[in-house]
């Protein structure tokens, strides 16, 4: 089928004797926005670092963009087309914010290897553009992103994924540490890439905040997929049953 | 009022409020050291600055001042680069000691046949070795400096070893090597174009004898060196990643900088800087020693600390540095102008530096509260 952007077949991620991702078989199809949900150390972050190449995933095939990938790095993800706001926030602290926008694909006036010239203007338009359509607000780009509260160096981290976002986007509980308003702005941005027809993979812990924004739910359990549902078709109670192991124990649904 | 916005566990933000540049309360340190030690001068009827003898016609304590503009060159150079190793979250503990080994080496090949019509007191290699071009020990003494950085910069990107082991690791054998290459003597006296490196007047030539000063080239190439890397560290992407490394490692690593790359060139351009100042001491000496450079490392750290860098990387600049050295070759000057003893310069060094960590491990928790 050409209509699906990412597909993961038997993805499976051990730590020594933890088995953190066991046989994972997941698609995400074109213009779809999928939510992954699931207790604190079903897998969800796990499985976004198989993905993304930040670590190598011990077995399984993983094929985007229409054709089997093995990312070596996270780089070499980030340039096949597919964003990502980690966990953890990868942000450099002591940068400012265009600076943190352009880590790594920095624009420049001329090359000259690793001493290459900034184009520091030309970065600085373009982030307050970014910045602008994802309606971030930033008071000043130019300090660094240390003095500014949790939410806006999230905001930072968001409007780099979304800004950048080509093919896939994903996004690992990007409002968990957030107030109600910059949920709310981040739920906008990901409106935002829904309207652009960017297809996204967001984990969160929110239900409610996954009812109102994706059109399917995958629910991680134990490292597995026990659930892939249709949000027309569900409901809290019953993803919480599959969260919760109540439902789902032995027959594993198809993702 | 500036307006804030308050964001989660409360932390405020003034969006208004533009960081002042630490480099200015630098600056005002400097400044003010300067006056402290002129008033103490002054008490005993003296100057630290200013020339008060009579039969010498000048504005300057020109003696004093030579001494201060020579001391932060050398070690500033060595700090430029220690600077930049910091920056990046590391520490370079071997340049003192790659002073020393480069000084042995690079001497070696700098010597020249006939000394007053006597042959060279102590001929490292035969005649072969004697009155070569000035090139050759340039050549080998930034080879030494490259090999040096580069064998700490791998160490510490690929075998994972803490950079504090690794060149600590770097100091003993540096160390060990200008000794075992000295045997106990001296080497020296070099060809006159050798010392021409350092006793030249490069900034008089090359402005055709409208800035004529003699005998400072050092201070003329740390000048040059110090604005040549505030720019890549400001305006190039080599300080971009330095930056992003040191004050996110694993941020930049997912951003796709290759970070081992990376730390593997700023170690060798520190080895590099540490070899300039070895060829530079040696050049203004007109001998090497086994014994050059002990501490130089010490001192250097303590330059940039006293610039205002953040040991735990990602914060600092070489202007800061710049003026750090200043700050610390003024104390020590003015310490010995003031007549306290040696012993107590040591201690009161030692308590500079520890000071300077202290103020800055306070800023830090200031700035972590909001
Ligand atoms: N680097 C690691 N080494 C060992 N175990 C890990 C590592 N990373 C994650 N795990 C384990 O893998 C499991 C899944 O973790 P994670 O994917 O972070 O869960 P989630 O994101 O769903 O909360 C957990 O049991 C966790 O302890
Ligand atoms: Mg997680």
């Amino acid at each position: 089928m050409s209509d699906i952007v990412l597909e993961t077949r038997g993805l499976t991620k051990r730590y020594g004797g933890v088995h953190a991702l066991e046989d994972a078989d997941f698609i995400l199809r074109a213009g779809e926005h999928v939510a992954v949900v699931g207790d604190n150390g079903a897998g969800k972050s796990t499985f976004v670092r198989q993905v993304t190449a930040v670590e190598q995933k011990t077995s399984g095939q993983i094929f985007f963009d229409g054709r089997e990938v093995e990312f070596a790095d996270p780089l070499a993800a980030r340039e096949a087309g597919i964003e990502t706001v980690f966990q953890t926030l990868a942000l450099a602290d002591d940068l400012d914010v265009p600076s943190n926008l352009f880590l790594g694909r920095e624009l420049f006036k001329w090359r000259f290897g690793p001493f290459s010239w900034l184009d520091r203007k030309a970065m600085r338009d373009r982030t307050l553009e970014a910045l602008k359509t994802t309606a971030v607000k930033i008071p000043n780009v130019d300090n660094p992103i240390r003095n500014m509260s949790g939410g806006q160096r999230q905001c930072v981290s968001i409007a780099r994924t979304a800004a950048f976002a080509s093919k896939l986007v994903i996004m690992d509980e990007p409002t968990a540490a957030l107030g109600v308003q910059e949920t709310a702005q981040v739920e906008n941005i990901i409106r935002g890439l829904k309207e652009r027809g960017i297809p996204m993979i967001l984990i969160s812990h929110n239900l409610r905040q996954v009812f109102d924004l994706v059109d399917r739910i995958v629910v991680f359990r134990r490292g597995r997929i026990v659930a892939s549902l249709n949000r027309d078709e569900t409901d809290g109670n019953d993803i919480v049953s599959y969260i919760t192991g109540v439902k789902g124990g032995a027959d594993v649904a198809d993702a | 009022m500036a307006q804030t916005t308050h964001g989660l566990g409360g932390l405020k933000y003034d969006p208004t409020k533009r960081t002042r540049a630490a480099e200015w309360n630098v600056f005002f340190a400097l400044l003010l050291i300067v006056f402290i030690f002129e008033v103490l001068n002054r008490l005993n009827g003296s100057s630290f600055l200013f020339n008060m003898r009579d039969n010498v016609d000048a504005i300057f304590n020109k003696q004093r001042l030579d001494i201060m503009i020579l001391q932060v060159a050398i070690t500033g150079i060595i700090a430029i680069g220690v600077t930049q190793v910091i920056i990046l979250g590391g520490i370079d503990l071997s340049s003192g000691s790659l002073v020393g080994a480069t000084a042995m080496i690079v001497m070696s090949f700098a010597q020249t046949a006939l000394v007053n019509g006597n042959p060279n007191p102590k001929a490292i290699f035969g005649d072969w070795a004697m009155d070569l071009p000035v090139i050759v020990p340039i050549v080998v003494g930034m080879g030494c400096g490259v090999l040096a950085g580069v064998v700490n910069g791998l160490l510490i990107a690929y075998t994972r070893i803490p950079p504090f082991i690794a060149t600590l690791g770097m100091m003993v054998t540096a160390r060990g090597v200008a000794r075992w290459w000295s045997n106990g003597q001296p080497v020296s006296f070099p060809t006159e174009s050798y010392s021409h490196l350092s006793n030249g007047d490069i900034l008089g030539t090359l402005t055709f004898g409208a800035l004529p000063w003699p005998g400072q080239n050092p201070a003329v190439v740390f000048v040059v060196l110090a604005i040549l890397f505030h720019v890549l560290m400001t305006r190039t992407v080599y300080g971009k990643r330095s930056y992003a490394i040191g004050s996110n490692e694993a941020a930049a690593r997912m951003s796709g900088i290759n970070v081992d790359r990376h730390k593997v060139l700023v170690y060798t351009i520190a080895g590099c800087l540490a070899a300039v100042a070895a060829i530079l001491l040696t050049s203004k000496n007109l001998t090497a020693q086994a014994g050059m450079g002990v501490m130089y490392e010490l001192d250097a750290i303590a330059m940039a600390v006293i610039g205002g860098i953040s040991l735990s990387g990602g914060r600092g600049s070489i202007l800061g540095t710049v003026l750090g050295a200043m700050i610390f070759s003024t104390i020590i000057s003015g310490f010995t102008s003031i007549r306290l003893d040696a012993y107590y310069q040591e201690m009161v060094k030692g308590a500079i530096i520890v000071a300077a960590v202290v103020l800055d491990q306070w800023r830090q928790r200031q700035r972590a509260r909001g």
